[in-house]
């Protein structure tokens, strides 16, 4: 019974494959809920610098941090792709790639050149098959990514606006709707498009500053800046981890029903051949 | 009751205190500065070194290491804004030659000119292995 012998060893094999997505999974789900709560501890933070930076820019209208003006002509923009160190999380890199390539296609036939930085070591190889221009990269930032890791890679898009050699910075990261769905978000970092409208204050008050007030709001917006991408990085390792564990959930159904029919066909060959042995028995037994 | 101020001490990263405090001590980059409730507004660079606060109806005081950041006050709340790293202009500038390094590496094994046509095709490819897998998992059930 040599087809019956091949088909068990297959079944044992589907099965193996089985606990490791099915291992995945509860990594993945267990991994997921920390990462969401790592996503929403980053949200103070930036919340509370926007405000401040809104204040200011209320307070002074006079001084206008290059982060705030909107340049003219846009010759080279800058664009950040966050994506994942590691695959087996469904379409979500392919999603973020198609976005980031669509985009810089629609730049190349206006003209504009592009430099990317580089979040995940998914991303980083794609740009380099495709042969973008890379000026930074930040791959194989782990389960927690650190901000410090951010901080270099950030920094060189920022010294690039500031010294005009880039117009306008994008990024592009996965937004963590829920756990079943996350979508690919194409948002604009710099120019800093004008806050919504405060409130306006009764009396006029403002900040005593130390030291002045330019050297305080610039490395305010530094950090500002850097805690946008922090969230982006942290959300996107949310819909990483949830991703794959919906992935890998359907991987382990996907084992299951194989294995099921695998089965079936086993038994059948094995009734088969159980009902040609009898017949042949039988027939033996009549000849005689 | 002795008045009250609201202290909130948050990096990037995580909350690190959240609390009533009668007194705080920050270590401001012009020195330190001590604040108590009903302070004028004020904005500060935070060198790294510990911020000491005294909480209500308790003797000692608590103490917490921030490693700079902004110090912003307002009359009935401190809002420390703490870096997680260590900061300064060397160092940032060390980190961004860090980064160039690495990324002239990755550019180093670049294919010629951006090959859009073949970026696009790897990507549809991605997307056409995706489909297969959905109708055949719709086949299977």
């Amino acid at each position: 019974m040599a087809a019956g012998k091949e088909i068990r060893t297959k079944i044992k094999s589907v099965e193996n494959t089985r606990k490791i997505t099915k291992a995945m999974e509860m990594v993945a789900a267990s991994k997921m809920r920390k990462a969401q709560e790592r996503m929403k501890m980053a949200r103070p933070y930036a919340e509370k610098i926007a405000r401040v930076a809104a204040h200011f820019s209320q307070a002074h209208p006079e001084y206008r941090h290059p982060f705030v003006v909107a340049r003219d002509q846009i010759k080279r923009v800058g664009l950040i792709v966050v994506t994942t160190d590691k695959g087996l999380c469904g379409a979500l890199n392919t999603n973020a790639l198609r976005n980031s390539v669509s985009k810089m296609k629609e730049w190349d036939s206006q003209g504009i050149g592009v430099d990317v930085t580089v979040v995940g070591n998914k991303g980083l190889g794609f740009m380099q098959r495709m042969g973008a221009s890379i000026v930074s990269q930040a791959a194989g930032m782990g389960d927690t990514p650190h901000l410090e890791r951010l901080i270099g890679p950030v920094q060189v898009m920022l010294d690039a606006y500031k010294e005009g050699r880039i117009d306008a910075l994008y990024i592009i990261y996965s937004r963590f709707i829920n756990t079943m769905k996350q979508e690919s978000t194409f948002t604009q970092l710099l120019p800093l498009t004008a806050e919504a409208a405060m409130e306006k204050t009764e009396h006029h008050w403002d900040y005593i500053y130390e030291p002045e007030a330019k050297s305080v709001v610039d490395s305010m917006m530094v950090r500002y800046m850097e805690a946008l991408i922090y969230q982006a990085v942290a959300e996107n390792l949310a819909c990483e981890q949830s991703a794959r564990m919906v992935a890998m959930k359907a991987a382990s159904d996907n084992a299951k029903s194989v294995i099921e029919e695998l089965k079936l066909v086993y038994n059948k060959t094995r009734q088969a051949a159980i009902t040609k042995e009898l017949s042949e028995i039988v027939a033996g037994a009549a000849a005689v | 009751m002795a008045m009250t101020i609201h202290v909130d001490i948050v990096s990037a990263e995580a909350s690190i205190y959240s609390g009533l405090a009668e007194f705080v001590v920050v270590p401001a980059e012009m020195g330190e500065v001590g604040i108590y409730p009903r302070h004028a507004p004020m904005i500060s660079r935070i060198k790294p070194g510990s911020v000491r606060i005294k909480k209500p109806d308790q003797a000692d005081e608590d103490l917490i290491y921030v490693s700079g950041g902004i110090l912003e006050v307002q009359p009935g709340v401190v809002t420390i804004l703490s870096d997680t790293a260590i900061r300064g202009a060397d160092l940032d500038e060390a980190r961004v030659l860090e980064a160039k390094r690495e990324a002239e590496e990755a550019m180093k094994n670049r294919t010629s000119a951006m090959d859009y046509a073949k970026a696009q095709a790897e990507l549809a490819e991605a997307v056409a292995q995706l489909a297969a897998i959905q109708k055949l998992r719709k086949r299977i059930h």
